[in-house]
């Protein structure tokens, strides 16, 4: 599957795409498909405070349990709620499949996040190890 | 194959393989149709000689008299405490000829073990582990599948019996209708050299085309396993669990007369069970998984979850747990923590999942 080119990535394998003063992040289709069939996602609480680096919650698929890491710091907004029943639409379109927005505290952080060049190229390398 | 591997005690083992659809979709198969699993790691040690049934229920808890030859019993070797050495299925393959299959973990300890403590009979104990490939042909379309490959009349083999028959122009194979998914299907007995047991795999995949079959792997065999509430050594048995704790005293003969850990039991047994094996299903959000703490509802921690997993065919989240006697009864609300919160989970009937009876 293709990595849209207007997203940032993370080399935990979380994407963000920024329109103005939102953050969408989710996890990359690399991620989906290292974790496998997934079963269950716990997102935080719109109002919470996400930090940049920092785990803001976790994704588990039948076998493995994943931290979900933040690419930037902000105060969530809303979350996918359609998730909590059918995680599985993570495994069918990961960057469709968002997990939550946030209303960023300083937009210019994304700039330090990975393109989608450098994602690929991340991705090539960590998957020939 | 496009399998993801993973280190198993040692082994390199298919955890699941995603170009057919993964675990989910192995886990389905194996429920509905029919999946196909590479046991190699399982080994494999014969007991023969005049004095081999003596042997084997000197070193065996379940009752091995009154086997027929073709005939497999689930059983256990204990240690003097009562606690498990390992599981095992005890086939008889003749008068004085027994196979004892067992776990890939605890091979080593195991052989060792059958070779100490039998050394006061007239028997010849082999490990075998390393002369056969075993092959799980899994599923309600396991004996169809397997069928087309042998001249053995499947139909005459029951649950828990074996026969020998030919596989894939493979004389003499051991089929056995056993398993460890909770659902009909066959292991069979293949030599180990590469070709051979590659080629009676591809033989198999080919003949069970027709029903949808799926290679298998470790990560769908577990989730199988515990749907069916189907011990596995480390979790829910180990040398620190005893049978009555484990509930598995249906497999059990103290009438049989002695055997090693026969006396610790029949004591721990007037001394009363302190814990006991339940199975938990998830009422708040949260899988409860392998190793978390088992708490009441005060926060008081009274257990663990020694096997925990969502379950592919029963759409929820289960788990298998140690909590003391008072706390086991069905309907009971405990709580597992779950990075660091409490969800709450209730005590349920087990097996998860009982394979419903079909005409075979």
């Amino acid at each position: 599957m293709a990595y849209p080119a207007d997203y940032k990535y993370t080399k935990e394998h979380e994407w963000l795409k920024v329109e103005g003063n939102t953050g969408t992040i989710g996890i990359t289709d690399h991620a989906q498909e290292s974790l496998g069939d997934i079963v269950f996602v716990e997102l935080p609480k719109v109002g919470t405070e996400i930090i940049a680096g920092k785990t803001f919650g976790t994704v588990e698929s039948v076998k493995a349990v994943s931290d979900l890491f933040a690419p930037v710091t902000g105060t969530v907004t809303e979350i996918n709620e359609a998730l909590n029943t059918a995680p599985e639409q993570v495994n069918k379109d990961a960057h469709a499949a968002w997990m939550i927005k946030v209303e960023l505290k300083d937009p210019s952080e994304a700039n330090q996040l990975l393109s989608v060049g450098d994602y690929e190229k991340f991705v090539a390398e960590e998957g020939g190890h | 194959m496009g399998a993801k591997m993973v280190d198993f005690n040692g082994w390199d083992m298919p955890v699941e393989y995603p170009p057919v659809g993964g675990l989910m979709k192995e886990h389905i198969a194996v429920r509905t149709g029919v999946g196909v699993f590479d046991v190699s790691h399982m080994g494999d040690i014969r007991i023969a000689g005049p004095e081999a049934l003596a042997a084997v229920q000197h070193i065996t808890m379940n009752d091995a008299a009154g086997m027929a030859d073709g005939q497999c019993r689930y059983s256990a070797m204990l240690y003097p405490q009562g606690t498990f050495v390992d599981d095992v299925i005890v086939h008889r393959m003749g008068e004085d000829d027994y196979m004892l299959v067992i776990n890939a973990g605890t091979r080593e300890k195991d052989v060792n073990w059958v070779t100490d403590n039998t050394r006061q009979f007239d028997v010849k104990v082999e490990n075998l582990s390393d002369d056969f490939t075993q092959i799980a042909i899994q599923g309600p379309k396991g004996v169809e599948t397997l069928q087309k490959l042998t001249d053995a009349d499947l139909s005459k083999v029951k649950f828990y019996w074996f026969t020998h028959g030919t596989v894939a122009g493979l004389r003499n194979i051991l089929i056995a209708r056993t398993g460890y998914t909770a659902e009909d299907g066959f292991e069979i007995y293949v030599p180990t050299d590469e070709a051979t047991s590659a080629r009676v795999w591809y033989e198999v995949m080919e003949a069970g085309k027709e029903f949808g079959i799926v290679p298998a792997g470790l990560g769908a065999r577990n989730t199988l396993r515990l749907e069916g509430k189907l011990p596995l050594y480390g979790h829910e048995i180990s040398e620190s669990i005893n049978v009555w704790e484990a509930g598995l005293e249906r497999f059990l003969k103290m009438e049989k007369g002695e055997f090693v850990g026969r006396e610790v039991l029949e004591r721990a047994k007037s001394a009363g069970l302190k814990r006991t094996l339940v199975g938990l299903e998830s009422v708040d959000r949260g899988i409860p998984r392998d190793g978390y703490k088992v708490m009441d509802l005060g926060g008081k921690e009274i257990g663990y979850v020694t096997s925990g997993s969502y379950a592919p065919f029963l759409k929820k989240n289960i788990a298998l747990a140690y909590v003391p006697v008072e706390q086991s009864e069905i309907g009971n609300e405990v709580a597992v923590e779950i990075r660091n919160q409490p969800v709450k989970c209730k005590v349920v009937p087990t097996p998860f999942y009982k394979r419903p009876k079909r005409q075979s």
